[in-house]
């Protein structure tokens, strides 16, 4: 995984398999304190304390198609590499949140990368699913779910080609906008 | 052009795109679509499906072809990584396999506009459920 934005897609997509209706993202860019935190909330299955025990073992998978499972491992060994961590919290039932943590200024955290694409892909290929995403920087943040998309853009399909343009387009300005204002 | 900074701006642009008539209406006929699904498991996303999939919308918007891109699980081939699935309305699931940017435009020029087979399609033993 060459940046973050792969690895959320990554764990977005254990949310989806475990038949999550809503998924809430937050990224959370903190230079000032030299922390940068990426949160996965859902509202699916859940595990139990057997699953989670057993979720940094790549030889764990609910799984079928193969016996690995590494998206987890992964994002746990590049988090601990970067003086970071990870943090599963699940209830069967209920949902799992996942929040893994790195130390921002840290050589071997990987870029963010493109987090605005990642949220546009996973909204407009999971047209069924809820998505929120946050973005924080420096303690501002900019809010967008699909719940307003859907609002604003009436019966216009979420995963037609150039609204996701648009929409990608719109959370980098707002992005963007965080980061400039906050120039010292 | 100006930029789309708030969810007012996003509901001005798309009426102005309805007006010229850019926006299908894709759930009135879902049948008719092509159906392209990208793997996007672990194993896809670290051998680089998201740029492919980015590809594929690029090249689905330019053509201006009917189709959806939608995102799904390992298949199991994860050595083939990153795999496209292409469904043609009325026609089986066909899988290509080592996929990247030129492979994703010769899969919509060659097999989606001219139904040309090309390299690298992995035999469908498997059935979706």
């Amino acid at each position: 995984m060459n940046d973050l934005a792969l690895h959320l897609l990554d764990i977005v997509q254990n949310s989806l398999g475990a038949g999550a209706t809503f998924i809430a993202v937050h990224i959370d860019e903190n230079p000032r304190n030299n922390t940068l935190s990426m949160s996965v909330e859902d509202n699916g299955c859940g595990m139990n304390e057997e699953q989670l025990q057993k979720l940094s073992d790549p030889f764990f998978t609910s799984r079928t198609t193969r016996r690995v499972g590494l998206g987890v491992p992964l994002l746990r060994q590049t988090a601990e590499q970067s003086g970071g961590n990870l943090e599963v919290v699940s209830q069967p039932g209920k949902g799992t949140c996942l929040k893994a943590c790195f130390q921002y200024d840290h050589l071997d955290r990987p870029p963010l990368g493109d987090v605005a694409n990642a949220m546009v892909l996973m909204i407009s290929a999971n047209t069924g699913v809820d998505f929120a995403y946050r973005y924080t920087y420096n303690g501002k943040s900019y809010e967008i779910s699909t719940l307003q998309l859907k609002d604003a853009l009436g019966d216009t399909p979420l995963n037609d080609l150039y609204i996701m343009e648009m929409i990608e387009e719109m959370i980098k300005e707002n992005q963007n906008d965080l980061k400039v204002c906050q120039i010292e | 052009m100006t930029k789309i900074k708030s969810l007012d701006d996003l509901r001005q642009k798309k009426q102005q795109l309805e007006q010229s008539l850019d926006i299908r209406e894709k759930s009135d006929h879902p049948e008719n679509l092509v159906q392209i699904k990208v793997a996007m498991a672990t194993c896809g996303i670290a051998s680089g499906a998201r740029t492919v999939m980015n590809a594929l919308v690029e090249k689905i918007k330019k053509e201006n072809i009917p189709a959806v891109v939608t995102q799904t699980g390992c298949m199991g081939y994860c050595y083939a990584e990153p795999t496209v699935e292409v469904t043609k309305p009325g026609f089986d699931p066909v899988v290509f396999s080592y996929v990247d940017v030129k492979k994703a435009e010769e899969i919509v020029d060659k097999y989606i506009l001219n139904n040309e087979l090309i390299d690298g399609i992995l035999p469908a033993n498997y059935q979706t459920i």
